[in-house]
């Protein structure tokens, strides 16, 4: 579904990304591991457009993605959820979600304010109140269900259990989880092997700036020397 | 014998009671955590330990002089120091100069017009980065360093003025773990050398079980817990609204 | 009674037309962070077509409000091509980028102006069916006035609806906080910006239709409203339309009883209102403290003393420029004396600004301060001129004192914006105040003593205390206090965590920019033999970001650049027809084309030359 290959990323003069290159299934989850400033963010934003990449190739669902701003990579059908949440912490929380609203699109599920109520009981209690008066756990839920209204196919997700409670960790899990089970494709960042061991079918593992694995954990466990020097367990 | 001690801390925004009645104390030479959900109240007790919020009610003394009602310039007088969660460093200084910036106010030279400023200080500022590790970088532009060393870089600074007690919150976060567990160590060896309390917000839980002396846990604004590690971690009430099942965190407790 | 409802009826209706013009720019600024400069100019240009409109079309009521409907319309457009050619390009520029590029629309807005409708004031006709007076207790009051009464709250019912019923409204309130997330949601917000620059224009655009009847529609007054517009704006809260609402009719009634007891307040008073309002809410009545700064900036390399080849090179350039004077005594001579007065003046903002992160939209404030002050010490007290060169430096210090006390309680626009007002009061207060400053004709016969009467002494004492004053400010900048203040623009909460009291510090780099500008300002008075309400324009203030900008804002040695540059071109420029258009044209070339400037250009070059050695940028 989605293909990554020979990313190239700057910041300025700064070479940010060298020749990234990864895939995600249509109903995979693929976690996206590296240490802090590794480029694991820097890889989400060059994937959803929000930072230009200087060359490489993404292919989304056949179709070259490379340079597009990101309202149109949502358009096609990618959600993206950031690392700070980002809530509009002025709007309500329906509110919050109209701005996610996209129309339905074909072979993704279809996402409604009620449904995902049903999924976050929390929020719906809460669906006239303000989005900076939730708490960090609903944000962190807010933000999620504020991306599938989008009807998105695949979702990236950037350092979903980072700064969070472990409570909220856990349900992050489950809802994950769920996203699989309606058929989403997920990219999440992390450097939390443990969380991401429980969650994803698959790693790969950058390290400033460049791919140093790919594959399963069953393969990552094989050679501990890996997840040692890479994310400095 | 405690070198800090707050008393019914209380602060409610809009109505709403963001910390209520918190009390505890920090003893000399502890290294203390507050745990507890996202907005909980952490960060607002933070706040108000160092007097970027003023409390509705209550008291924090060092030792017995009351902090409440001062500016955080002035608690940092007194000798509480302050890293942040989101580092707060100076980006187009060097590292060298960011340490010197905060010896040149330890000194009271701020408004100095006649000296260069890269001149005064440097060598006590290169003691204390080589006591956090980084004399190497001394010369580097603030803005280049990694995201582990700025964590270092504010622990250097906030040692410049010889706290007795530093604040650290979340000082962990965003890093890979064995540079969580290399701060944490370097924290502890403070600690020990220079006799300061630490009193630290954390999310890592093996991180807290690992360092923290002794462990509060706040929830809606109240302490709901105290104890040493294992003491927390078998205690339902924190695991029905903070730790979970605990499938998220390793879990392996040194017992401090 | 009667007399005093009146008053009070007046003042609403002023108020109308504020809120309407003050809305459109709090809607702007809410989305696209953009100080729009520009926008007294819609204001105006909406004034223009509509007097065109109202005038061709028949004169019944019919004609009249589709003439007001249309004008609104026209200038939404206009507005909708500056949002497509310009501020697109720049929203992610630093505020002072932007406030220069939209200043460049304005200058090219009044040319393009002139030329259509030419440099005499218009009469408009009244409005048709509402141009009687109705008695309420006794007193006429102007139908027209009721009219306005009531459209101002119609107006803001429908934006609130619009705001808050629909989904664009949303989807803007959305960008308002976080622009890049409501992308990543899939909202094109290009088109998202074009619109609500829109809705913007158009209220201005309605708000000067609807003047049309109320007074004579003139080139002044893009430049008239701006100022107030402004001060509504952050009284409010800076995207804030119901603040704003509140804030017009504040300032309009409280002015309408303040010119009964003193004529005059109404330049003091929008000021006045704003300090208060300021000092007790930080942002505004109804803005929140993320409103105020704009999308954080690169950090700028760690500063180096300069090398002795640098300071060879300087010195060589001083000696250089010392030998001017057997060069030529006439011509060259003059502008040269220029240029050394727009560096210290270029500096010292750029002390303000690059040094200690308080972006200044009003500093000409205190060049004119200092200006007026020699004048006046010589002109009235009979000072010598040396005298008179030191108490310029103090009376402006002395004002920078005063206005920098509320300036340095606010970050980021709301500074700013403060700044600009401070010196539209005094820029107003000189005009007005004609006993002393002489009003518009100025004080004349501002000499320079005799020993420094012939053009090469003036020069050099010109030359002596711009490189001195060059010199100190860099010396500053090096020193422990310029360090404090530039911790305190990079990170405000980490310069309070490390004991130090930011604010008092920043005052006092405030007082001291203000006294370099001032020094700048006396020379100013005594190389033109005159002063003018032109010394303290907005103009001016704008002049002195222009250079510091064309210099580039990050290196020190940017203003002296960016001040010879901006000297001459201006010199050039200002001889041809429609200069305005043209240096307008010239200022959004650079501001899209080199916003590092000319020491960015220079730097960049040299890099270049010693082999692309990287710079210090963020990894």
């Amino acid at each position: 579904m989605l293909e990554v290959a020979a990313l190239n990323t700057f910041y300025g003069q700064a070479h940010i990304l060298t020749d990234i290159a990864l895939t995600v299934g249509g109903n995979e989850v693929v976690a996206l591991l590296g240490r802090n400033g590794a480029g694991k963010s820097t890889t989400i934003k060059s994937i959803m457009g929000l930072v230009r990449p200087r060359s490489g190739s993404i292919v989304y669902d056949g179709e070259e993605i490379l340079g597009a701003p990101a309202f149109r990579v949502c358009r096609l059908g990618i959600g993206y959820v950031p690392e700070e949440r980002r809530i509009f912490t002025e709007l309500t929380v329906e509110e919050n979600l109209e701005v996610g609203r996209r129309p339905a699109r074909e072979n993704a599920p279809e996402w409604t304010v009620e449904r995902l109520f049903h999924l976050f009981p929390n929020l719906a209690e809460r669906r006239r109140q303000a989005g900076g008066r939730l708490s960090g756990g609903e944000q962190q839920m807010l933000t999620i269900a504020r991306t599938l209204m989008g009807n998105p196919r695949l979702v990236l997700l950037d350092e979903p259990s980072e700064g969070i409670a472990p409570l909220i960790v856990e349900q992050m899990a489950r809802v994950i989880a769920e996203m699989k089970r309606e058929g989403l494709a997920v990219l999440i960042s992390e450097q939390n092997l443990h969380f991401s061991r429980l969650v994803s079918d698959r790693a790969v593992i950058i390290e400033k700036g460049a791919v140093r694995f790919a594959g399963t954990f069953a393969d990552l466990d094989a050679d501990p020397e890996i997840a040692k020097t890479t994310l400095a367990i | 014998m405690s070198v800090l001690s707050v008393s019914n801390l209380s602060k409610s925004f809009g109505g709403v009671d963001a910390v209520r009645d918190v009390s505890f104390a920090l003893g000399a030479a502890e290294f203390l955590a507050l745990i507890g959900p996202n907005g909980a109240g952490k960060t607002t007790c933070f706040n108000m330990l160092n007097g970027y919020i003023r409390p509705d009610r209550g008291s924090v003394t060092l030792e017995g002089v009351e902090l409440v009602g001062r500016k955080p310039r002035a608690v940092w007088r007194m000798g509480v120091g302050r890293t942040f969660q989101i580092t707060q460093t100076f980006p187009s200084m060097t590292v060298r100069e960011n340490v010197q910036m905060a010896l040149i106010s330890h000194h009271r030279r701020t408004l100095n017009m006649t000296r260069r400023a890269t001149r005064l200080y440097a060598e006590e500022a290169d003691t204390l980065l080589a006591r956090v590790g980084m004399a190497e970088e001394a010369a580097r532009p603030c803005a280049e360093l990694a995201y582990g060393d700025l964590k270092r870089l504010e622990l250097a600074i906030a040692l410049a003025h010889r706290p007795k007690v530093l604040l650290m919150d979340e000082p962990t976060a965003g890093m890979a773990p064995s540079e969580r567990i290399a701060l944490m160590a370097l924290t502890g060896e403070i600690i020990k050398s220079e006799g300061v309390s630490v009193l630290f917000t954390e999310h890592d839980m093996d991180v807290v079980f690992t360092h923290a002396h002794r462990i509060l846990v706040l929830n809606r604004g109240t302490l709901i817990a105290e104890g040493t590690g294992p003491e927390i971690r078998a205690n339902p009430m924190v695991q029905e609204v903070y730790l979970g099942g605990g499938t998220v965190f390793k879990g392996e407790a040194n017992d401090a | 009674m009667g007399f005093y409802f009146a008053q009070f009826l007046t003042g609403l209706a002023n108020a109308s037309s504020l809120f309407l013009i003050a809305s459109g720019l709090s809607i702007i600024f809410g989305v696209t962070r953009i100080v729009n400069f520009a926008h007294g100019s819609l204001y105006m240009l909406g004034a223009y077509f509509a007097y065109t409109l109202i005038t061709t079309l028949d004169a019944g009521g019919f004609g009249f409000w589709t003439g007001v409907i249309l004008a609104a319309l026209i200038v939404a457009v206009i507005g909708a091509v500056i949002e497509i050619l310009v501020l697109r390009r720049i929203y992610r520029a630093p505020e002072l980028f932007q406030l220069v590029a939209t200043f460049g629309v304005l200058l090219i807005i009044q040319d393009v102006t002139l030329a259509i409708w030419g440099a005499e004031d218009l009469l408009g006709p009244r409005a048709p069916g509402l141009s009687r007076a109705v008695r309420i207790f006794g007193e006429p009051i102007p139908e027209y006035d009721i009219a306005l009464i009531i459209i101002g709250p119609v107006v803001l019912g429908l934006i609130w609806l619009l705001f808050s019923r629909t989904r664009w409204g949303v989807l803007v309130r959305a960008a308002t906080q976080d622009r890049e997330m409501v992308g990543a949601l899939g909202v094109n917000q290009r088109w998202l910006f074009t619109s609500a620059f829109m809705v913007g224009a158009f209220l201005a655009g309605l708000g000067g239709a609807l003047q049309v009847p109320r007074e004579s529609v003139s080139l002044l007054m893009d430049l008239s409203i701006i100022g107030e517009a402004f001060v509504v704006v952050v009284i409010g809260g800076m995207g804030s339309v119901t603040g704003a609402f509140v804030a017009a009719v504040i300032i309009s009634v409280l002015n309408a009883f303040g010119v009964l007891v003193f004529p005059q307040i109404s330049l003091v008073l929008p000021f006045l209102v704003m300090a208060v309002v300021l000092i007790v809410r930080p942002y505004g009545l109804f803005g929140t403290a993320a409103s105020a700064h704009g999308p954080p900036t690169v950090p700028e390399a760690p500063m180096k003393p300069m090398s002795i080849a640098g300071i060879a090179v300087v010195a060589a350039a001083v000696a250089l420029v010392a030998l001017l004077p057997r060069l030529d005594d006439g011509f060259i001579l003059v502008l040269m004396i220029d240029v050394l007065i727009a560096m210290l003046f270029a500096a010292s903002l750029h002390f303000l600004m690059g040094v200690g992160g308080m972006v200044s939209f009003g500093h000409a404030a205190y060049f004119g301060l200092g200006a007026y002050a020699a004048a006046l010490a010589v002109k009235a007290l009979g000072l010598p001129m040396l005298a008179a060169m030191a108490f310029g430096p103090l009376v402006a210090a002395l004002g920078a004192m005063i206005f920098g006390w509320f300036c340095v309680r606010l970050s980021g626009v709301y500074l700013a914006m403060l700044t600009l007002a401070a010196a539209q009061i005094l820029w107003g207060v000189t005009f007005q105040w004609q006993s002393v400053t002489g009003g518009d004709d100025g004080i004349l016969g501002v000499w320079p003593a005799r020993w420094a009467s012939s053009k090469p002494a003036f020069f050099y004492l010109a030359l002596v205390l711009s490189v001195a004053g060059l010199v100190l400010i860099r010396h500053l900048a090096h020193s422990p206090f310029g360090y404090v203040l530039r911790g305190g623009r990079d990170s405000p909460i980490r310069t309070e965590a490390i004991g130090i009291d930011l604010r008092a510090h920043q005052w006092l780099g405030f007082i001291l920019a203000g006294a370099f500008a001032g020094l700048a300002g006396v020379l100013f008075a005594f190389s033109k033999g005159s002063v003018f309400p032109d010394a303290l324009s907005i103009g001016q203030s704008i002049d002195g970001l222009i250079m510091v900008l064309l210099g580039g804002v990050q290196a020190l040695i940017g203003p002296i650049f960016g001040a010879s540059a901006f000297v001459l071109l201006e010199d050039y420029i200002s001889r041809l027809d429609y200069w305005r258009a043209i240096l307008g044209g010239v200022i959004l070339v650079i501001v899209l084309a080199a916003p590092n400037g000319i020491a960015g250009g220079l730097s960049g070059l040299w890099q270049l030359v010693r082999g692309g050695r990287k710079t210090g940028e963020r990894a």
